[in-house]
C-alpha cells in the first residue's frame, strides 16, 4: 500500500487548469463572472445609458433632426401641460391598480398561507401562477372581449335586469366613457387583472414566512382573532404588499398596450413613448418620458427597501 | 520514521482572526491520534490544512515527509469522513462509496467489488441499493466511513463524525472505529469536543486552545498530568487549586490540579492519618454510578469550593447543608502552569 | 402561517372568487375561439364550429409569427441558460465585493418596466447603427430572461451544501470531475425549470419585442396587430387557445420540477 502520498495532476490542459483555480479561488470568480457581466454591462447599461444620453439631446422643430448638443429643454418639454398631463394620469392609474389588487390579492394570499395544506395549497399555487407566466396579450384580449358592448359584461347585467346601473356607471365623468372597453374603468379593470397574480405571490410569501407562535403568542396574551390580525399579521404581512405593489406600480407606469387596447383616446405613459419615438422620430422626448417611471421607481424602491420590502423577494 | 503528518510553525488568518496560530505536531503513522478542543479552538482548522480544503498563510505541512502546500484535495492521499456524511443525494449508496474510485478511472466491476467490500467491513454490505435519504444517522456515516476508506488513504481524517449521534450509538461506534483503525494499521486523525471520546479512543490526543497546541501526550497524561489550568479544566473538569488552598489541603503552596476523584469525603469524627479539612456540602448530583458534590471548606480557606467525585454508595449518606471532612493525598495535587 | 381552524367563510368565498376572478376570462377566450360570429364580440355567442381551427393553417402569416416566436424563444432560452448558471454559480459562493451590485443588476432588466429595457435598446441599435433581426429580438429576449434562470439557479446552489464539492475534491475529483458528477446533477432539474420558465416568458412577450423587432412579428406581435386591425376575430381566439397550451405545459413541468423549494423564488422575480 505505497501510493503516492500525492498524486500527479490529471494529463493535458483540463488538469493544470483545474490546479489553477483551485489554487486562484478569485480567477475562477472572474471566470464566472465576466460572460454574464459583459452582457448585462455592455447590451443593458450600455443601452440605459444611451438613453439617458438621449434625453438630454432635443430635436430640431424645423428639420426634425436630433440635435446632439447637451441640453435639458427636452425635460423641460416634459413640463408643458399636455405632458404632464399624461404622467399624472398614468401615476393615478398606477396607484389605483396598487390599491385595487392589494385588497383583491390579501384574501387570496391569506387564504392559501393559512388555511390551505398539501394538495389545495399546490393547486392554489399552481393556479396563480400559470396566469402569471401566460398569455399577456391573451389575458388583456380576453377582456376586450368581456367589456365589449355586445359582450359578456354587458350580457350578464342585462340579464339580471340592471342594464341601466351600467350604463350610469359609464355615464360617471372621467372614469366612465361609451363603453367599458374604451374608458378609464375598463383599463383599470384589466390592469387590476392582469397584475393580480404579482400581488398575490408576494403577500403569500411573506405571510407563510410568519412563525405559527407569534400567533399563538398574541393570543394567549389575549388578543382576540381580529386584533392579531390588525396588530401581529397585518404589520408583518405588509413588506409582501409592498413587494407586490413594486411590480403592479412598476408595469402599469411603462404599459402602452393595455391603454391603447382598452381605454379612451387619452395617452398614457408608455403610450407616449411609442409615438414619439416612432413616426415622430423625436427620441429624445420618447427617452425623457422614460425617464419618468425609472425616477418613480427610484423613489418608490428606495422607499420600500427602507419598510423591508425586499426580505418579502 | 517519517511521521505520517507533520506540521511546523503552521499559521493561518482569516483577516484579522489567527485561527491556527503556530503549530508544531507530528502524527506518528498507524497512531490514532485526536485533536480536541473547544469550538473555535483551531483543531477543524488544522484538519482541513491537512486534506487541502484550506491553505496555510505560513509555516510547513508534510504528509508522509512530502510538502503539501498548494497541492489541492484531490491530489492527496488523504481521505475525509465529514461531520455532515456529505453523502451525494443523487447516489445511491454504492456509487457513493465507489466514487473515489470512479473518478479515478476504475472500471465498473473492480470498483463493485471494492465498494461492496468496503461496505461489509462496516457492517452495511445489504444496503448498496439504498439512498442515503433512506439511512439512518448511524448508517450513513458507516457509508461515509466505507467512501474514505475504500480509496486506501495514507492518513483518514474524521471531523467530528459521531456528534450527530445518540449516546448509544455513539459508544458502540466508537468501539468499531477505534477496531478498524486497528485492524487497518491507517494513521486516523480525529477531531472532537468530547474529551471523553478523545480520551477512551486515542493512542495520542493534541489539546488545542485558541489557535495553538498546548499539551500533547497519551491520554493518561493529559488527564492525570495537565500542564495548565486551561488543559485541566477543560479534560475531565479538574479542580483548578490556588496556592493557598493547596496549602490547606496539606499540599505544597503552590498552583495545583486536583481531580475531584482523588478528593475523599468523610463523615464529621471519623479518626484518619493525614490532614483533614472541615467543609459544608453545598451541592449533590447523583450521576448513576458516581455521585459529584460540591463542598465549600469552613477552615483553612473559609468559602473555597472543591469538586469531589465518589461512588454513588459511599457519597450517598451525606446531605446538602450538613458539614464534613475532606481528605486528599497531597502527591495528587498535580503542579500546573498558570498560562492556559 | 399555517392555522388548524377552518376558514371563515367570507374569506373562503373572496379567495375562491379571486381565483375565478382570475381564470374565468380565459375560459371565455376559449369558448370565443369556437364561435361562428367573424365580426364583432357577441354573447352569447351565435352559433359553435371548428372551422377557424383548420383556417389558421391557411394563414401563413401565422406560420412565419410562429417560426419567428420559437426562434427567439430557443436563442434567448439558451443564451440565459449559460449567463443566469454563471451569474448563479459566482454570487452563491463566499460573499465578494460587489456581489449585492451584481445582484441587482441581474435584477433590474425585469425590475424596469418593459418600456425602459425596450427603448433603451432601441436608442443603442439606432446609435451603433444595427439593423434590425432576429439578433436584436434575441438580444433584448436574453437579457431579461437571465434573471428567471438565475433565480431558479441560485436557490438550487443555495441548497447543495458546500461539504458535497469538498467531499468530491476530497475522494479524488477535480473541478471539472465535481461539476459533472456532483454539482449538475443536483442543479439540472433547477436549470431545466428555468430554462422552461424563460421560454415560456419570451415566447409571450411582447412589450421589448415592440422595440427591438423592425417589421419582424413574433406571435405575440401578430396578435397584437390583430387586436388593433382584426381581420378575422375568431382566428386571434384560436391562436390565443394555442399559446395558452404552449405555455401551460412548460410551467406546469417548471412547477413539478421545483416544487420542493421556498415558494418566493419559484415566480422568477
Amino acid at each position: 500500500m505505497t501510493a503516492a502520498v500525492i498524486a500527479a495532476p490529471r494529463p493535458g490542459a483540463l488538469g493544470r487548469l483545474s490546479d489553477a483555480l483551485f489554487r486562484h479561488p478569485g480567477l475562477l470568480l472572474a471566470l464566472l463572472l465576466a460572460p454574464p457581466l459583459l452582457w448585462l454591462g455592455v447590451v443593458y447599461l450600455g443601452s440605459l445609458v444611451a438613453l439617458l444620453a438621449q434625453s438630454l439631446f432635443s430635436i430640431d422643430e424645423f428639420t426634425g433632426q436630433i440635435d446632439r448638443t447637451l441640453t435639458l429643454s427636452t425635460y423641460g418639454e416634459l413640463l408643458r401641460l399636455a405632458n404632464l398631463d399624461i404622467i399624472a394620469r398614468t401615476v393615478l392609474m398606477a396607484a389605483a391598480v396598487t390599491i385595487a389588487d392589494a385588497l383583491i390579492a390579501f384574501p387570496i394570499a391569506y387564504y392559501a398561507a393559512t388555511y390551505a395544506r398539501g394538495r389545495t395549497k399546490a393547486l392554489f399555487y399552481f393556479l396563480v401562477m400559470m396566469p402569471l407566466w401566460s398569455a399577456y396579450l391573451v389575458k388583456v384580449y380576453a377582456w376586450k372581449l368581456l367589456l365589449a358592448k355586445e359582450g359578456v359584461v354587458g350580457w350578464v347585467f342585462d340579464a339580471l335586469g340592471i342594464g341601466v346601473v351600467l350604463d350610469a356607471i359609464l355615464a360617471i365623468p372621467v372614469i366612465g366613457g361609451p363603453s367599458l372597453s374604451t374608458s378609464y374603468l375598463g383599463t383599470f379593470l384589466v390592469f387590476a387583472y392582469v397584475w393580480l397574480p404579482y400581488m398575490i405571490l408576494p403577500i403569500q410569501a411573506s405571510l407563510e414566512r410568519v412563525p405559527k407562535s407569534l400567533v399563538e403568542a398574541s393570543a394567549d396574551l389575549g388578543a382576540s382573532p381580529r386584533v392579531a390580525f390588525r396588530t401581529v399579521i397585518l404589520p408583518l404581512a405588509l413588506p409582501g404588499v409592498v413587494a407586490g405593489s413594486i411590480f403592479t406600480f412598476s408595469l402599469t407606469l411603462g404599459d402602452f398596450i393595455i391603454p391603447q387596447i382598452v381605454g379612451g383616446s387619452t395617452l398614457f405613459i408608455g403610450q407616449a413613448v411609442l409615438i414619439h419615438q416612432g413616426t415622430a422620430g423625436n427620441i429624445p422626448l420618447a427617452a425623457a418620458f422614460t425617464v419618468v417611471p425609472i425616477v418613480v421607481m427610484g423613489l418608490y424602491l428606495w422607499g420600500a427597501k427602507r419598510l423591508g420590502a425586499f426580505d418579502a423577494l | 520514521m517519517t511521521p505520517a503528518v507533520r506540521f511546523e510553525r503552521v499559521v493561518r488568518h482569516f483577516g484579522q482572526v489567527r485561527a491556527v496560530d503556530g503549530v508544531d505536531l507530528a502524527i506518528e503513522p498507524g497512531e490514532f491520534f485526536s485533536m480536541l478542543g473547544p469550538s473555535g479552538s483551531g483543531k477543524t482548522t488544522c484538519l482541513r490544512l491537512i486534506a487541502g480544503f484550506d491553505q496555510p498563510s505560513g509555516g510547513h505541512i508534510e504528509i508522509f515527509g512530502e510538502r503539501v502546500e498548494g497541492v489541492p484535495p484531490y491530489r492527496r492521499a488523504v481521505n475525509t469522513v465529514f461531520q455532515d456524511y456529505a453523502l451525494f443525494p443523487h447516489m445511491d449508496v454504492l456509487d457513493n462509496v465507489a466514487y473515489g474510485l470512479m473518478v479515478k478511472g476504475v472500471g465498473k466491476a473492480e470498483r463493485r467489488a471494492k465498494a461492496d467490500r468496503a461496505l461489509a467491513m462496516v457492517q452495511l454490505a445489504t444496503h448498496g441499493a439504498r439512498r442515503p435519504s433512506q439511512l439512518s444517522g448511524g448508517q450513513r456515516q458507516r457509508v461515509a466511513l466505507a467512501r474514505a476508506l475504500v480509496n486506501e488513504p495514507r492518513v483518514l481524517l474524521l471531523d467530528e463524525p459521531l456528534g450527530a449521534l445518540d449516546l448509544k450509538l455513539r459508544e458502540e461506534m466508537q468501539v468499531e472505529l477505534k477496531a478498524l483503525q486497528r485492524s487497518l494499521g491507517l494513521t486516523f486523525v480525529f477531531v472532537t469536543h468530547d474529551q471523553g471520546e478523545a480520551l477512551s479512543m486515542s493512542d495520542r490526543v493534541a489539546v488545542f486552545n485558541e489557535g495553538r497546541i498546548v499539551q500533547v501526550g497519551p491520554p493518561e497524561e493529559i488527564y492525570e498530568r495537565p500542564r495548565s489550568r486551561f488543559v485541566a479544566d477543560f479534560v475531565g473538569g479538574s479542580n483548578v487549586v490556588e496556592a493557598p488552598l493547596a496549602a490547606a489541603l496539606g499540599g505544597p503552596a503552590r498552583l495545583a490540579s486536583l481531580r475531584p476523584e482523588a478528593v475523599t469525603l468523610l463523615a464529621e469524627g471519623t479518626a484518619a492519618a493525614g490532614r483533614m479539612v472541615r467543609v459544608r456540602i453545598v451541592d449533590s448530583q447523583y450521576h448513576g454510578a458516581t455521585r459529584r458534590c460540591l463542598v465549600a471548606l469552613e477552615e483553612g480557606v473559609v468559602g473555597a469550593r472543591l469538586a469531589v467525585a465518589a461512588p454513588a454508595a459511599r457519597a450517598g449518606g451525606f446531605a446538602v447543608g450538613e458539614t464534613a471532612l475532606v481528605s486528599v493525598d497531597p502527591a495528587a495535587l498535580w503542579p500546573i502552569e498558570d498560562a492556559g | 402561517m399555517p392555522s388548524d381552524r377552518k376558514a371563515p367563510l367570507p374569506l373562503t368565498i373572496a379567495a375562491v372568487g379571486g381565483l375565478l376572478f382570475l381564470h374565468v376570462p380565459l375560459g371565455f377566450v376559449i369558448l370565443y375561439a369556437f364561435t361562428t360570429e367573424e365580426r364583432s364580440y357577441e354573447f352569447p355567442p351565435p352559433g359553435l364550429t371548428l372551422k377557424w381551427f383548420s383556417a389558421v393553417w391557411d394563414r401563413p402569416d401565422v406560420w412565419s409569427a410562429l417560426r419567428l416566436s420559437l426562434e427567439v424563444a430557443a436563442l434567448s432560452t439558451a443564451l440565459a441558460l449559460v449567463l443566469g448558471t454563471l451569474c448563479a454559480a459566482a454570487l452563491s459562493r463566499r460573499p465578494f465585493f460587489g456581489r449585492e451590485a451584481i445582484s441587482l443588476l441581474v435584477i433590474l432588466p425585469i425590475a424596469l418596466p418593459g418600456i425602459v429595457t425596450g427603448i433603451a435598446l432601441r436608442s443603442a441599435f439606432n446609435l451603433a447603427d444595427i439593423p434590425f433581426s432576429v439578433f436584436t429580438i434575441v438580444l433584448g429576449h436574453a437579457t431579461f430572461c437571465i434573471v428567471v434562470v438565475y433565480n431558479n439557479a441560485v436557490a438550487r446552489f443555495r441548497r447543495l451544501h458546500g461539504s458535497l464539492v469538498e467531499a468530491s475534491m476530497d475522494l479524488g475529483a477535480d473541478g471539472f470531475q465535481t461539476f459533472r458528477h456532483v454539482i449538475l446533477p443536483n442543479i439540472a432539474t433547477a436549470l431545466l425549470a428555468g430554462g422552461m420558465l424563460a421560454f415560456a416568458l419570451s415566447f409571450d412577450e411582447v412589450i421589448v419585442t415592440t422595440f427591438t423587432a423592425g417589421q419582424q412579428a413574433t406571435l405575440p406581435i401578430w396578435m397584437l396587430n390583430e387586436l388593433i386591425r382584426p381581420r378575422q376575430r375568431p382566428i386571434t381566439n384560436v391562436i390565443a387557445v394555442f399559446v395558452i397550451l404552449v405555455t401551460f405545459v412548460p410551467i406546469l413541468a417548471a412547477y413539478y420540477l421545483t416544487r420542493d423549494e421556498d415558494p418566493a423564488h419559484r415566480t422568477g422575480h
